[in-house]
């Protein structure tokens, strides 16, 4: 089953339920890669305005998903779908929570980059911020893409790209931890720009989930938890 | 619309998953049924094991009660049908010259679609079986068979006091669960049951399925259901029959997550074939 075929249900309706999820889906998937990126920019440019409105803007974010959790809910419990039809639901379930967490995270960016825009400090660390940021969108990205193609290839590729993104992470934290050991008058700065690199590997990870959720809704296997291989050889099973 | 239908039986191949089990009880090997010249089953392999429910689902005209009707000879009424390749109880064929079909209904029990009391008691209904049987040596012991058989069809708490009432005077669930107290009378080891609960509400098809489960415990369970929630819910194993072929089995949580053949995945999501 590489197809989801969601306009060949007998019920017509049952199609536009399902159809009409999946777009809202793609649609808070949109919602939340405009946010990262508007966090991340007023971060490394230091506009506290844009900041701001990034901040406020997660409300819609969390509405959106309130109501697709609902519309969920519905379709459960009129239509008891089953099979590939019962895997998109679930998957668009735990899709929109991750969504909703990114959304947290693109918030914090908003919010921290109003704090760090006049600091000494931000400039600093602007370009591996940058470069972890770049790698984060471009993740979170090809992940929703993933999800958007049901492609399973891209997303498996998509997942193992976190390890980067740990990495320049980890660089990045150790470099931060020596600035603060070396001038602990700067902690709080430091310590707001740490967060910030946080909240970018955490949508890495969030983007790995949903690209694990991929792989279940197309292939109905779960490769949560498993390592790479592990997960190659439960797919081709 | 023919030439439709055939090209898609032609692209049925042999049946998706392992139809064994361990230690089957009943075992189902190149099944072909027909009714005069029309084929109805195709090459069929199936086993069936004890303690398990196993739901046989799929659209109507699939074949699948057809099959069912195969393991205790229910079709040998059909004067027109015809049953090819083995199926055996325990081992022993079914279809052996010397086997009495009687015998063997007793061991392979049915329960039918719509609830059939006999126009008796309702103590009637269930000593039916162990009269004609001879199971009971005398007056106790038939008590103790009826009062056990509808105690373990959940049916006796309603009808302790009144077993002298014809068994037509229940309700719909009612009288399906005296027949499956009748079916259990005669001990059998498998029962065969042919969409029972089709013609009851939620609340006594809820009192079936319950029933269905509990009945695990002792006998070897087939079910025939076009309710796919039920299969869902009572079943371990399910098959899936299209067009007279078995086109797929294996765990109903498999089947019903991920189903492995695109026709058994377009059915259960009511999707066109």
């Amino acid at each position: 089953m590489d197809k989801l075929h969601l306009d060949q249900h007998i019920s017509r309706k049952f199609n536009d339920e399902l159809e009409d999820i999946r777009n809202r889906a793609l649609h808070m998937g949109g919602l939340v890669e405009q946010q990262v990126t508007g966090g991340l920019q007023a971060l490394l440019d230091g506009d506290s305005e844009l900041g701001a409105e990034i901040s406020k803007a997660d409300h819609q974010v969390n509405k959106m998903e309130v109501e697709i959790d609902e519309a969920c809910t519905h379709v459960l419990a009129r239509r008891q779908p089953a099979a590939s039809d019962l895997r998109l639901i679930v998957t668009v379930i735990k899709v929109i929570t991750d969504l909703e967490r990114i959304g947290d995270e693109a918030e914090k960016l908003g919010r921290f980059s109003v704090d760090l825009a006049s600091s000494r400090e931000l400039p600093v660390y602007r370009k591996e911020l940058r470069h972890l940021g770049e790698l984060v969108k471009s993740m979170l990205r090809d992940a929703l893409d993933a999800f958007a193609r049901m492609d399973v290839d891209s997303a498996m590729k998509t997942a193992a790209k976190d390890a980067d993104i740990n990495q320049e992470y980890e660089t990045l934290s150790r470099l931060l931890v020596t600035h603060m050991m070396e001038d602990p008058r700067q902690v709080r700065n430091v310590f707001n720009i740490t967060w910030c690199a946080r909240a970018l590997e955490r949508i890495g990870d969030h983007s790995v989930n949903i690209c694990e959720y991929v792989v279940y809704l197309v292939k109905g296997k779960d490769i949560r938890h498993t390592s790479f291989d592990e997960a190659k050889s439960k797919i081709n099973n | 619309m023919v030439d439709e239908t055939q090209a898609v039986l032609d692209s049925i191949e042999g049946t998706v998953g392992d139809i064994t089990v361990v230690d089957p009880k009943m075992s189902m090997r190149n099944v072909d049924v027909f009714y005069s010249d029309k084929q109805a089953i195709y090459d069929v392999d199936l086993d069936v094991a004890n303690n398990e429910v196993i739901a046989m689902i799929g659209p109507s005209g699939c074949g699948k009660s057809t099959f069912l009707r195969c393991m205790n000879r229910m079709n040998d009424t059909i004067p027109t049908c015809r049953v090819e390749g083995s199926i055996s109880l325990d081992g022993e064929d079914i279809y052996a010259k010397d086997q009495d079909p009687v015998l063997l209904r007793a061991r392979v029990g049915m329960v039918f679609q719509k609830p059939n009391p006999f126009a008796k008691s309702i103590f009637d209904n269930v000593a039916y079986g162990p009269r004609i049987h001879g199971l009971a040596a005398n007056r106790a012991e038939l008590d103790d068979i009826v009062v056990k058989s509808l105690k373990r069809a959940g049916l006796y708490e309603e009808v302790k006091s009144r077993l002298d009432a014809p068994g037509t005077s229940l309700s719909g669930g009612q009288q399906q669960r005296l027949c499956i107290a009748r079916t259990i009378a005669v001990s059998p080891e498998v029962i065969l049951m042919d969409e029972p609960c089709s013609a009851l509400d939620p609340i006594a098809t809820a009192r079936i399925e319950e029933l269905i489960d509990e009945l695990r415990e002792n006998y070897a369970i087939a079910i025939v259901t076009h309710s796919m929630q039920q299969a869902a819910r009572v079943s371990q194993r399910t098959a899936y029959f299209h067009l007279g072929k078995l086109v797929e089995v294996g765990q109903t949580n498999d089947i019903f997550t991920n189903p492995a053949h695109e026709l058994t995945e377009n059915y259960i999501t009511g999707r066109f074939g």
